[in-house]
């Protein structure tokens, strides 16, 4: 009896295992990610096998030319076409290359090295012991006021973590307005949050409130993302299916070809509707539109300032992105729902920021308001449901991230014997003091405003105009109307720096290395050309205007 | 069993854990809702997985329990340093900034 046989008198054979095929990755389409990615590990490994004293520089050597890198692949990119032609969706269906995505995506990569370059700032501080710091804790795990704390200061540590940690925040960033379906929406948001929640608690000074800015972040953005989650299965149960285009069909109602279990679950509309919702949800959380705002003023103002201007400007600008993608290419069958909802959030948002800003006190929550109203006027931008309404939000949120990173970098200069000055008493005569730090800053909050000839200026008329073209005039003249009263506190800083008489124990302006210098000069320029001559990026962003579905 | 019941458990699981981190003072107590938030959504989404015949929620849920570990990682993390420098974990006592 052959062996065989022999071996089936007591087995029988089970049907063959499918084939399962190794997935199609596009590796040099999603190049960009893959080098930020890349460089954070290396950045782990700096830190655990090069000496303290070589790992600052090691770590910005890198990070500095992961960035520069990540952003010629995407320059790389889009001149090959992947952002108006070839524009397609890589790595299985996961991430999408395309206009708005490599926009915005070159966008945050030019955002995240400005704000490198002010992570990596060591002159504002004074030596401590002879070492330079800068605006992280010594050792993040030491109790604030205690023994192991100085012991940290004296033998001069710096927490260098922050680097790679930045990275993978970029990583993140870089995914998030890209993500096709959502699962990589879901864990680009997360990928993107981790790192900055631990980021929020490192400040070298006032650690408690720092501290507390952290916990204040993670508790309620992990709140904000379990929504987000239950969102998704939402939608998942609805139309089966996590893809984006998928999603779409379905809510289009052009599926070519209905399972049972579909056709029970796709006339479902509270599935629908409450999941898209909650996913919204999250994503207004990201971008701090009122109600979900509440945790952006306490953040910005615990949060180390150079992390504060990273975050305020790149969170931004990828969440939008995010926001963008899933209402425009998965919901805009809905749109007769989500329109109304958007128009409220998008009215109070405006208001709301720019109303409690005026009471405010304190510079960095001043800009955090600032920051929400201007969530409410790019929110404005996202209802007009055209090509124009893509592209005009893609140019603010350029001209945004530029400005709010430069007017936080200033913030970073202006200090006394306790760290930076952040309360406004201390902000008055500044022009007197020190008029180039005071010029600048003003150019910044005259951008904010809106005022002709800065960058504000053009974004909010491209956004405006979209809107009204989009047929929502009356939520154009509310954003006028707040910009109005945005712009009369902006000015009220204004006048405190420049007509009042300097408080004679009052703050000094720190002499910042090149590298903060830098920074703001970037601000300035970008917040000047996009003034002065927006039309080369302008039509850059109508090229970039369509997404890929 | 008709899958639908495992929805309506996992919804209920959700609200408990919403609630838990509207009226609870704790950190950690907060941390641990949100974590049974996340749980009641893998429930879902292996419902919703099991009804339609496909694999996408279960994967979906496998990548939420990996970020649920990483963001216990980070969570622990930050709430434990809090509790080190102020001997409390309460997030009712954390009010430095306030309007």
């Amino acid at each position: 009896m052959s062996t065989a046989a022999v071996h089936s008198l007591w087995t029988i054979a089970a049907d063959p295992i499918p084939r399962i095929d190794a997935p199609k990755i596009e590796y040099g389409q999603l190049s960009p990610v893959l080098i930020v990615v890349g460089a954070a590990i290396v950045g782990m490994l700096i830190e655990a096998f090069v000496p303290r004293r070589a790992r600052y520089y090691a770590q910005v050597f890198v990070s500095v030319v992961a960035l520069c890198a990540s952003f010629a692949a995407v320059v790389a990119l889009a001149a090959q076409g992947y952002g108006t032609t070839k524009a397609h969706i890589a790595a299985m269906g996961a991430v999408a290359v395309d206009g708005p995505a490599l926009f915005l995506q070159g966008t945050i990569l030019l955002a995240a090295l400005v704000g490198l370059f002010t992570f990596a700032e060591r002159r504002l501080d004074p030596a401590a012991h002879g070492n330079r710091v800068d605006s992280f804790a010594a050792q993040a795990s030491s109790v604030p006021g205690s023994d192991s704390e100085k012991a940290a200061v004296k033998a001069g540590l710096t927490t260098t973590e922050v680097f790679p940690l930045l990275l993978f925040a970029v990583a993140g960033l870089l995914v998030f307005p890209a993500a096709n379906d959502l699962l990589a929406l879901f864990v680009a948001l997360e990928v993107l949050s981790l790192p900055l929640y631990l980021l929020c608690a490192l400040a070298r000074r006032r650690r408690l409130m720092s501290q507390e800015a952290a916990v204040k972040y993670f508790l309620l953005g992990a709140f904000a993302s379990a929504f987000t989650l239950f969102g998704i299965a939402l939608l998942y149960g609805y139309a089966g299916s996590v893809s984006y285009a998928a999603i779409a069909q379905v809510v289009d109602g052009n599926v070519p070809h209905i399972t049972p279990a579909l056709a029970n679950t796709m006339g479902n509309d509270a599935l629908l509707l409450i999941g898209a919702a909650m996913v919204v949800m999250g994503l207004l959380f990201k971008v701090g539109a009122v109600p979900f705002h509440m945790w952006t003023p306490d953040v910005y103002q615990g949060a180390p300032t150079p992390v504060t201007g990273f975050m305020a400007a790149a969170t931004k600008v990828a969440a939008f992105g995010a926001l963008l993608r899933l209402l425009y290419v998965v919901l805009p069958g809905m749109r007769w729902d989500w329109r109304p909802v958007m128009w409220a959030v998008a009215i109070v948002t405006m208001l709301v920021g720019a109303i409690v800003a005026i009471t405010q006190t304190d510079i960095k929550r001043l800009l955090a308001y600032s920051s929400i109203a201007h969530a409410g006027f790019i929110l404005a931008g996202v209802i007009a449901t055209s090509r124009d309404g893509v592209s005009s939000v893609l140019f603010y949120l350029a001209a945004y991230s530029f400005v709010t990173i430069g007017a936080f970098a200033v913030v970073t200069l202006v200090r006394d014997a306790g760290g930076e000055a952040t309360h406004l008493s201390g902000w008055a005569g500044l022009g007197r003091r020190s008029p180039l730090v005071a010029a600048v800053f003003a150019v910044f909050l005259l951008a904010f405003a809106g005022i002709p000839l800065t960058s504000g200026f053009t974004g909010k008329f491209a956004v405006f105009r979209a809107a009204a073209e989009g047929g929502a005039v009356p939520l154009v003249v509310i954003g006028v109307i707040a910009s109005a009263v945005a712009a009369f506190f902006y000015i009220r800083v204004i006048v405190l720096m420049f007509f009042s008489e300097p408080r004679p124990e009052g703050p000094t302006v720190a002499v910042p290395s090149p590298l903060t210098m830098a920074a703001i000069a970037v601000g300035v320029v970008a917040t000047v050309v996009l003034g002065v001559a927006p039309q080369y990026f302008l039509d850059l962003a109508n090229q970039a205007g369509v997404f890929v579905r | 069993m008709n899958p639908v019941n495992y929805l309506y458990l996992a919804a209920l699981l959700f609200t408990i854990g919403a609630t838990g981190v509207l009226i609870r003072r704790n950190a950690i107590v907060l941390f641990m809702c949100i974590e049974l938030m996340l749980n009641a959504c893998n429930l879902a989404l292996v419902a919703f997985s099991r009804m339609h015949g496909n694999l996408d929620g279960q994967i979906v849920a496998f990548f939420t329990m990996v970020v649920a570990a990483a963001e216990v990682v980070v969570g622990l993390a930050i709430i434990v340093s809090l509790f080190r420098s102020r001997h409390s974990a309460s997030v009712d006592d954390a009010s430095l900034m306030k309007l």
